[in-house]
């Protein structure tokens, strides 16, 4: 198990849980990063951050310390 | 859970067709929810703001079938959770407990149909309102080129709300709509799917139950039910601040119980509402089974680029720029002479006196100046609209967000920031886009800092002056030193206020990146027009009566008799001789122009490449026919002959007119000493001495507080030089060249050049800014408060920059 921002381009991961119970957590779960779902790293901003996915068909940008929060299983090819 | 519907109905049918029926509109950001708002409403949309918060209220009325019908617009969210105040207030308007807007009758929620199940979270939570619902499926058209089929009816069926298919962009499904909406006031809400488990409900009773042991006045159960869940949200924040201690207490302890009983807060409302989401779309819609690589992504592999992208971005800011900056000019300067031309007409029409004085340089520079701005704004909007409409917006904020975090806003306060480098006016109104209040705030109060180009005339005349011409690096440094400065400064005033006044936890970037689409003409047409009439009407009065202010300043008290005489008899004067002298001097100065011409081709010290460019002028002007010395000698004695009783009649016809101007700007310069601007300016003259300044500089100051530019025109005034001048005006460079103090000493040097400067970069000298401010802000607060810090900036600044440059002198 990893969290969401050790992915890398193209790899694809489904989602064990969100840490905390802030307004970024919570923003997390609502936008629909929640258990078991299907999760995909799509690109870099320059500098590495933020990051885009794609989850529950629509793009999402994070940045790396909200991606970090999730926590996901690598999803093999 | 407390009812609060069963009144609704009741109230409907008994006020009859009298009361304008209330239908708030509500969707997930980039659904299409303006484009429908403005499909149904038109142009006819009231804006203003909810009291106490700066959230826009817009609500446009229709009339349908007989009924008045309010439509509401509330801001696009994803989920009714009130985390902050602004949030709360659509919560609220929904409830029905805002009291301006009072009891709604429908919601209406826009859904993106190719996006069906993030966009039902936000549908779960309006249902637990109890209101009755109309469910918009707009974007149909995407959807379907994505591959997702919806079966609209069975949809409808099992949500139990009436569902409608729109292309709100092309207008279609709208009458549909407009049926539904009107069709839905007249029913009763549904009764919302029970979708926690009997644990959570159970807290909630025995919460309701302490409160009103406690006293508490009965709550909504949609709002009980936030205060559990919504951890250090807004309702939990109202309850600890009325029942300190063993409010929050209990929130804990029933957080705590629900954890054991399986039922963590806050993941189980995500989890229990999209679980109720999929099983609603299952069998009704079916998306294709591969992700489709579509258009919008294979041009967002090229626009994220992490360098190609970048580059794009570049380009596409620099046009933004460029817009604003240039293009918008010559529409600036349209106005300007229309200005000129009623200015010329009232002073046609009425003698000189204080009624034209407040007519031409109150009234029509005040309407002159508040409109001048609309090309800037207009410019800006329309590539805004463009960008954001087609979705580019958020790439830009994704792109630029690591560089903004340094600063500690995020990549959303990027364009507002840059276009204020054009002007702060646009670029404070589009900080609009910023949803988190904080970020909102410190955006807008650092973007004056940004170097507008009303800067630019301030500088340039100071550096033409004192910065040593024999290096034009030299001067394009300072330049850049100064707007440079602005930067730096900005950067310090974010970070300190995001420490002080704006403290909080950071805000989630967490943002869609909505699927590409072409931009609508219709919506880019509506936010130009949107943003220049809210221009106008809110900030253009108060700019208007500011400037109206100044001049009386500036005019009052003074016996203009004499003044206003003199410039009679300069008008009389005018009247005669005006057109002659005028064409008289054109002619001359083509004659010379020729002169010196053919002087390039007698003289034996040019080279063939003049000559050769000189000739070629005058052939072209037919001054002469050919090239030969005999030709030459025999067209300058010509042009020569010429041009002499001309001259003469000039250097008459100005002997006359010289010491009448002469006296009207030295009895003007005396004027404005006198006025209570210059006695203003007098006494803050020992405030101003340590900064190397004169009573006359701190004039400039001061009056220039309606609009920077101005100064240059109130320096003109002071050195006598009359209002008409410019920032390249050789009098004008003469006169401060020339200034002296009383005891001798040359006022202005590099140091004090530098400290002037220096003061304009850091200054609020533009009224237009912070009446914009007090209206995206709703208050007074903040424009005083953006006045008093960047004018103690620059009063500090240019000290430092004086007192420094003095040692080094």
């Amino acid at each position: 198990m990893t969290t969401l921002d050790t992915l890398n381009e193209n790899q694809r991961a489904r989602i064990v849980d969100v840490d905390g119970d802030d307004g970024i957590a919570v923003r997390l779960l609502e936008m629909g990063l929640t258990e078991g779902e299907e999760i995909e790293l799509l690109g870099f901003a320059p500098l590495g951050d933020p990051i885009e996915f794609f989850v529950r068909g629509y793009r999402i940008s994070l940045r790396k310390s909200e991606a970090h929060r999730v926590q996901v299983e690598l999803i093999e090819v | 859970m407390t009812a609060l519907n069963s009144s609704a109905s009741d109230s409907k049918s008994a006020d009859g067709p009298s009361r304008p029926l209330k239908v708030a509109l509500i969707g997930n950001p980039n659904t299409g929810k303006s484009t429908l708002f403005n499909a149904l409403a038109g142009l006819r949309a009231r804006v203003g703001n909810y009291p106490g918060v700066t959230v826009e209220k817009k609500i446009g009325r229709v009339r349908w079938d007989n009924r008045d019908i309010d439509l509401i617009d509330l801001p696009g969210t994803y989920s009714l959770s009130p985390r902050s105040l602004d949030e709360l207030v659509s919560v609220d308007v929904l409830l029905g407990r805002q009291q301006d807007v009072g009891q709604i009758d429908a919601v209406v929620c826009i859904v993106d149909a190719s996006n069906l199940e993030r966009n039902l979270y936000l549908l779960s939570q309006i249902l637990e309102l109890k209101l009755p619902v109309v469910l918009v499926l707009n974007m149909c058209d995407v959807a379907s080129t994505r591959g997702t089929v919806i079966e609209g009816e069975a949809l409808a069926e099992k949500l139990g709300v009436v569902v409608v298919q729109t292309e709100a962009h092309r207008r279609v499904g709208l009458d549909a709509l407009q049926q539904a909406i009107v069709e839905s006031v007249s029913r009763d809400g549904i009764e919302p799917p029970t979708l926690f488990p009997d644990a959570f409900y159970a807290e909630c009773d025995q919460l309701a139950a302490l409160l009103s042991e406690w006293n508490e006045p009965a709550m909504p159960g949609y709002l009980l039910e936030r205060m559990l869940l919504d951890v250090g949200g807004q309702v939990e924040t109202q309850l600890a601040e009325r029942q300190p201690e063993r409010g929050l207490s209990s929130l804990t302890a029933a957080r705590k119980r629900l954890k054991e009983a399986g039922c963590r807060i806050p993941m189980t409302e995500a989890r229990v509402r999209y679980a109720w989401a999929r099983e609603m779309l299952t069998g009704v819609v079916t998306r294709s089974a591969e992700r489709r690589v579509t258009t919008s992504d294979k041009i967002d592999k090229i626009l994220t680029h992490r360098l190609g992208g970048l580059l794009i971005f570049c380009g596409l800011m620099f046009v933004v720029f460029l817009s604003i900056f240039t293009w918008a000019e010559p529409f600036m300067g349209a106005i300007e002479t229309a200005q000129g031309w009623v200015s010329d007409f009232v002073t046609g029409l009425i003698p000189p006196g204080a009624l034209r004085s407040l007519l031409v340089d109150g009234v029509i520079a005040g309407v002159g100046g508040v409109i001048v701005f609309l090309p800037q704004i207009a410019f800006l909007f329309f590539f805004l609209a463009i960008l954001e409409d087609c979705g580019y917006m958020a790439r830009a904020a994704f792109l630029m967000d690591k560089l903004m975090t340094r600063i500690g806003l995020s990549g959303k306060s990027f364009v507002p920031l840059m276009s204020s480098f054009a002007c702060a006016i646009p670029g404070v109104m589009a900080t609009r886009v910023i949803e988190n209040r904080r970020d909102r705030m410190v955006t807008m109060l650092v973007a004056p800092l940004m170097s507008c180009s009303a800067r630019l005339p301030v500088y340039v005349l100071l550096i033409a002056l004192f910065i040593p011409s024999r290096q034009w690096l030299e001067r394009g440094l300072v330049m850049f030193a100064m707007y440079s400065l602005g930067v730096v400064v900005a950067i310090f005033v974010a970070w300190l206020l995001k420490k002080t006044f704006f403290k909080g936890e950071t805000p989630p970037f967490v943002m869609e990146l909505p699927s590409y689409k072409w931009p609508s003409p219709r919506i880019v047409f509506h936010r130009v027009y949107d943003r220049s009439k809210a221009f106008v009407t809110r900030a253009g009065t108060l700019i208007f009566a500011t400037t109206v202010v100044v001049w009386a300043c500036a005019y009052f008290p003074g016996d203009h008799g004499e003044v206003n005489a003199v410039t009679r008899q300069i008008e009389l004067f005018n009247d005669e001789f005006g057109e002659e002298l005028k064409s008289k001097s054109l002619r001359s100065s083509k004659l010379q122009g020729q002169l010196e011409l053919l002087g390039i081709l007698r003289s034996s010290d040019t080279s063939d490449d003049d000559k050769h460019v000189a000739s070629s002028k005058l052939l072209k002007q037919k001054r002469i026919v050919d090239t030969s010395a005999e030709t030459v000698r025999m067209a300058a004695t010509r042009s020569s002959a010429q041009n002499e009783p001309l001259q003469q009649r000039i250097d008459e016809l100005n002997a006359k007119l010289a010491p009448l101007t002469n006296q009207r700007n030295e009895l003007s310069a005396q004027l404005i000493e006198g006025s209570i601007l210059g006695q203003m300016g007098h006494a803050i003259e020992p405030v101003v001495k340590p900064l190397g300044w004169d009573w006359k500089i701190g004039v400039g100051a001061i009056a220039s507080f309606p609009a920077r530019e101005v100064i240059v025109a109130t320096l003109g005034t002071i050195y006598s030089l009359g209002s008409e001048v410019d920032e390249e005006d050789a009098g004008l460079l003469g006169a401060i060249r020339g200034a002296e103090w009383p005891d001798g000493r040359k006022v202005y040097n590099t140091p004090v050049a530098l400290s002037v400067m220096v003061f304009f970069a850091l200054c609020a000298q533009c009224a237009a800014t912070l009446m914009v401010i007090r209206r995206e802000t709703n208050s007074w607060r903040w424009p005083a408060f953006t006045f008093v810090y960047m004018t103690v900036l620059a009063y500090v600044g240019a000290f430092v920059t004086y007192q420094v440059g003095m040692m080094f002198v």
